[in-house]
């Protein structure tokens, strides 16, 4: 029996159905204090004086400011420029000043209300533009937190050349994760013990190295441990490393433990967001309609902290040329700074930004050259054996044509497009049907896995199970599932002989981040040579033959561990030799991989009210080996839904920086009433780098969702859409200025 | 502080609260029936859903005082030994990821099915429509409701 390709049941489930998984609001200590951020007011200034107003007895309360933090002043990731408290420089609206602590949970908010802060002002820069012109400089010599530069070939005489020249902008908004379990962790921290920390979170070694410098202490000192994690979607990737080094903070000088847990309002308008982009795309085509040259210039806003943005620009960079060819390419990118709190991760990470502008502009394209877009599209497809933008030889085998085949002939595209020009003549609702085609590279971009150097480790109990150790954790999308599949496959084992351990540093290897579609096809591999390290301890051992019953396994384990000791099999990653890439450069493998998907989208434009909804929503994917596919199917539809939204509804209003809708009565998610039926396909490509053969996917679904939307309501309506969330608002907006 | 007597999955229960305290911390505080989840505090997500009198609730909008002598199902009073039949077909229809909304939404799809046997997916969609998730884009949700059968 294979358990690889079979829909297993997910491992926590029933935990999860009978309300009985311990999520961290879940769980309380003794003696433990409730924390709150005191947070900044305005966009940016100098921080003069804190006054404790009287109204509460105020020596019952633990206060930390920045003062009181016994290590380093900075959260640790990439850069060292974001403070864990303010000390006098504020750059964002809601910057934590001040952490209080009390037993009573119910008496912080009124303490809260009883801090003034005395701030001198200054200018701050809240758009693209101002950070551009330098008016004031608010970050580094030129407010810009990283830029990079692809040139191949000769865009300026392609262009010269050209048969015909077409250009556009396309803008991107930011985007809330909007878990439902918004960020929560408790701490015990003392000089004695060091800290513990236990979070909603993706990453416990990102909090294990963020709170390492905070207190100065030996690495050795600081635990962290998951908590189960009520969704992330890149949200929990680097902000748990600030709320935990606040929580430590206060139990550190509390002496007792301390549980921080953000409400809604808190988590929306303080933590992190999808970057706004903003991107030109000037094209240059022969008479053939191919592509001859292509160049684009990206911006992306990363707010006032460096935090993951150049990462993520660099995804967003190295999939600007979506799944097309050009011989000539030239890519300028930036992230650029501005006074709102950091935007960071959020599931696709910078490439649902650049691909929705590719794709858009490719469909412009069509339109001007009144081609058929499908057509258009397949002339200019990336082939193998060519180079795409962020100069990778693509070696692999692509099935790039039979992904878009099987999503035009499920969807009835053709026959759709051609029957809503007519039935929309007499109609206020005007239908439409739209096409996304690009691909998304899975893994860490660049040489991310080779500096990651993962480990994961399985190891047998005395009761003759498996326990597979790794600091990936399961926020849903079934990393307990999919690894206990790959290691009884490795083993020759049953799914229920295998336990997932807790991701706690102080018992699981590093093996990386959640993170960047790589716990499947990078982490999963990892656990697959693991589990066959182990079992080669026991062949070795003469404890086990080449062929075994499951009984022989694990009588053998047993043995192994009365006889011998401890039965541990482990793994690194090593990048596979044909995978190089050029950091000095900036060119080469970007990723081992990629994922390919066709998208196409059935919408219904009112134009009394001009409220779109998304009718019928087809997905169709190449992802290599699908590992279970209720789960793959599951992160696809959910994905789609996401996306969905980042294309009509979840719109984040910005004054002075500072989210003015944070609450979720007035950003709106899709509903069940807004989610369409999404019919998923997949396309399989075993990937021999890949955990059982997968490649990545969990990112994939946020990339099509929003060009495939757009370009089914340009179908529909006759119009250029160029920016998202395409709200009523919007495209009444445009609408009325056309008819002008 | 008032003394209140309620039933909770059940079993009669006497709680000592400010009249005032809303349902949802009185569950999670005070009965340690953590499974009902928190996730706006202004009864948008549904995270909260409860049953109460047989009618279907959002916890965090409900104050305690209102619910004296009345009845109360969470999500902790669903299963026995075995899972329930809507809990099953959570599970095999891929309903649960993260798990956040999950009892809510069981507790959602049991309203719906205590009210109706045979139900549309439209009827589905209606009845969910308080109840948000983020990760499974809903139609797995929808699918273990409509699979589940007649008794949730």
């Amino acid at each position: 029996m294979t358990w690889v390709g079979k829909s297993a049941l997910r491992k926590e489930g029933d935990s999860k159905l009978r309300g009985q998984a311990k999520y961290i609001d879940d769980i309380s200590l003794s003696g433990m204090m409730h924390g709150i951020t005191v947070r900044s007011p305005i966009a940016r200034g100098l921080l003069k004086k804190i006054e404790y107003l009287p109204g509460v007895n105020w020596d019952e309360f633990i206060t930390v400011t920045a003062k009181d933090i016994p290590g380093n002043n900075y959260v640790a990731l990439i850069k060292k420029d974001q403070p864990y408290l303010v000390d006098e420089k504020i750059n964002h609206p809601e910057e934590p000043i001040l952490l209080l602590a009390h037993s009573n949970k119910h008496i912080l908010e009124k303490a809260r209300s009883l801090i003034k802060f005395h701030i001198e002002s200054l200018p701050p820069v809240f758009t693209l533009e101002e950070a551009i012109k330098q008016d004031p400089i608010i970050w580094g010599t030129n407010n810009t937190f990283k830029s990079y530069a692809i040139d191949r070939g000769d865009v300026e005489s392609a262009f010269k050349d050209a048969h015909i020249l077409l250009e556009g902008t396309y803008e991107t908004g930011a985007q809330e994760q909007l878990y439902i379990e918004p960020n929560g962790v408790i701490a015990i921290a003392n000089e004695k013990e060091g800290v513990t920390i236990w979070g909603s979170m993706q990453c416990p070694y990102y909090v294990h190295k963020a709170l390492v410098p905070l207190f100065n202490l030996p690495p050795e000192k600081i635990r962290v441990v998951q908590a189960e994690t009520g969704g992330g979607f890149g949200g929990k990737e680097e902000y748990p490393s600030v709320i935990s080094g606040h929580a430590a903070l206060l139990s550190w000088k509390a002496k007792r433990p301390v549980k921080i847990i953000y409400d809604r309002m808190e988590d929306m308008v303080a933590t992190t967001k999808r970057h706004p982009s903003k991107t030109r795309i000037k094209t240059a085509f022969d008479k053939n309609h191919k592509l001859i040259a292509l160049d684009i210039d990206f911006t992306i806003d990363g707010g006032a902290y460096a935090t993951l943005s150049s990462v993520v620009l660099s995804r967003g960079t190295l999939h600007a040329s979506g799944p097309y060819f050009s011989s000539n390419i030239k890519i300028r990118s930036r992230a650029l700074a501005t006074n709102t709190p950091p935007h960071g991760a959020f599931r696709g990470f910078g490439a649902p930004q650049s691909l929705f502008a590719i794709e858009k502009h490719m469909e412009f394209c069509a339109r001007e050259l009144k081609l058929d877009p499908v057509k258009f599209r397949k002339l200019n497809f990336i082939k193998h054996g060519e180079i795409l933008g962020c100069g990778q030889l693509v070696k692999e085998k692509i099935k790039l044509n039979s992904v878009v085949e099987k999503a035009l002939i499920e969807s009835d595209f053709h026959k759709k497009r051609k029957a809503f020009v007519k039935t929309n003549k007499n109609s206020p609702i005007k239908k439409g049907i739209g096409l996304a085609v690009f691909m998304h590279g899975a893994g860490f971009t660049g040489s991310g896995e080779t500096f990651l150097a993962s480990i994961a480790a399985v190891k047998a109990t005395p009761e003759g199970k498996i326990e597979i150790l790794t600091s990936n954790t399961e926020i849903g999308q079934g990393t307990n599932t999919i690894f206990s599949q790959m290691a009884a496959d490795a083993l020759n084992i049953d799914f229920s002989d295998i336990e997932v351990v807790q991701p706690d540093t102080a018992h699981v290897p590093n093996s990386g981040p959640t993170v960047a579609s790589r716990t499947c096809m990078i982490v999963g591999k990892l656990v697959e040579q693991a589990s066959k390290d182990l079992k080669q301890k026991l062949i070795s051992a003469q404890l086990l033959k080449e062929k075994y019953t499951r009984k022989e396994f694990i009588s053998a384990c047993k043995k192994y561990i009365k006889e011998i000791g401890e039965l541990k099999g482990s793994s690194q990653y090593k990048a596979p030799s044909h995978i190089v890439w050029d950091e000095q450069k900036y060119q080469g493998d970007a990723y081992g991989t990629y994922a390919w998907a066709a998208y196409v989208a059935e919408t219904s434009t009112d134009t009394r009210t001009f409220e779109t909804t998304v009718d019928k929503f087809w997905a169709v994917q190449e992802v290599g080996k699908v590992i279970n596919p209720l789960l793959a199917k599951g992160q696809i539809i959910g994905g789609v839904a996401q996306g969905i939204g980042y294309a009509l509804y979840e719109e984040v209003i910005w004054k002075e920086g500072r989210m003015a809708n944070n609450k979720m009565s007035n950003y709106i998610m899709p509903t069940t009433l807004d989610v369409p039926e999404i019919e998923v396909h997949f396309l399989e490509l075993p990937y021999s780098y890949g955990g059982g053969g997968s490649k990545g996917l969990g990112e994939l679904p946020l990339d099509g969702p929003s060009p495939a939307i757009l370009n089914a309501m340009e179908h529909a309506l006759k119009i250029t859409l160029r920016q998202i969330p395409m709200t009523p608002e919007k495209l009444m907006a445009q609408m009325e200025e056309i008819n002008k | 502080m008032k003394k209140m007597s309620l039933t909770v999955n059940g079993k009669k229960l006497t709680v000592s609260c400010h009249p005032f305290s809303r349902l949802l911390d009185v569950l999670r505080e005070e009965l340690q029936l953590t499974g009902t989840k928190e996730g706006c505090g202004e009864g948008e997500c549904g995270a909260c859903s409860v049953m109460l009198d047989g009618k279907l609730v959002n916890s965090c909008l409900v104050p305690l005082l209102q619910v004296e002598g009345k009845k109360i199902l969470t999500v902790e009073g669903l299963a026995n030994k075995s899972l329930t039949p809507l809990q099953n077909s959570f599970m095999k229809c891929g309903g649960a990821q993260c798990g956040i909304c999950t009892p809510g939404m069981l507790m959602a799809g049991y309203a719906l099915i205590k009210k109706k046997k045979k139900l549309s997916k439209q009827e589905i969609r209606e009845g969910l429509g308080g109840n948000l998730c983020r990760c499974t884009g809903y139609s797995p949700i929808i699918k273990s409701v409509q699979n589940c059968g007649t008794k949730p």
